[in-house]
């Protein structure tokens, strides 16, 4: 899998591609915990994820309880049916906030 | 008695070997007719069931070993066991968490359990410290052939 980082309009942009699971997940939630250390909110782009497991999720909790507690942003853009159906059976679908795509989450003023 | 295999994988048990165990059980799913959503939510299940093993069997212990995955047609689904080579587990102990509580962890067993329609521990043969029996049975209206 990928990670990148980049910082768009103030926000971190955390850019993931491929599959996450338990060897690549600690990527995943270094690069979220990272940006989140710089402050600025944090939209994490998932259009490119073909499969996420429980250890993605955990990673992805984490990034939205840090950022809850520094009350900044945390937004998953373009997550796709596959990841978005892993998020429903763990009933985070009501916890996170969605937004189709990283353009979308960042004209939304995050 | 165990059904004839369609396809096994003996593996070290390590995070890196994840990513062959879902392509071995995903494709046996193809194969047998499913739709890549049933495959997708057994491949979820065994990975699931094998990260268990790689983090909790042999990782949290300092052991390092094998896991065996072994997949087979059965009946109307597929069945999946998984045999690993660490201590014993009492199975009365392996519990999904609460998912009503937000926090990092603890969701690969709800998982695991949620996607399959059983999910048993049987008697190890001798040499073995858990088998695990996972089956999913195939949507009724899915035939041999179909995938999306």
């Amino acid at each position: 899998m990928s990670v990148s980082v980049s910082n768009r309009g103030g926000a971190h942009v955390v850019t993931l591609a491929g599959e996450i699971d338990l060897q690549t997940s600690p990527q995943v939630r270094d690069a979220v915990l990272d940006s989140l250390r710089q402050g600025g909110a944090v939209v994490v782009d998932m259009g490119g994820i073909t499969y996420i497991d429980s250890s993605g999720v955990a990673s992805l909790v984490e990034g939205f309880q840090v950022a809850r507690r520094q009350g900044v942003a945390f937004v998953l853009a373009a997550v796709s049916p596959a990841a978005m159906r892993v998020l429903q059976l763990a009933r985070l679908d009501k916890v996170f906030a969605f937004q189709p795509d990283v353009d979308t989450a960042l004209a939304e003023g995050i | 008695m165990r059904e004839p295999v369609m396809a096994s994988l003996r593996v070290p048990g390590r995070p890196e070997s994840l990513r062959l165990i879902r392509a071995l059980v995903r494709e046996a799913a193809l194969t047998r007719g499913a739709t890549a959503e049933w495959a997708h939510d057994l491949v979820l299940a065994v990975d699931e069931a094998c990260q268990n093993v790689v983090r909790h069997g042999y990782g949290d212990h300092g052991l390092s070993g094998d896991v065996i995955v072994e997949v087979a047609a059965d009946g109307d689904g597929m069945c999946v066991h998984v045999t690993d080579f660490a201590t014993p587990v009492d199975p009365a102990t392996i519990r999904p968490r609460d998912l009503e509580e937000v926090r990092p962890g603890g969701l690969g067993v709800y998982l695991m359990r949620t996607l399959t329609d059983e999910c048993t521990w049987e008697a190890p043969p001798p040499g073995a410290g858990n088998v695990l029996r996972l089956r999913k049975r195939l949507p009724l209206h899915s035939g041999e052939g179909e995938q999306s």
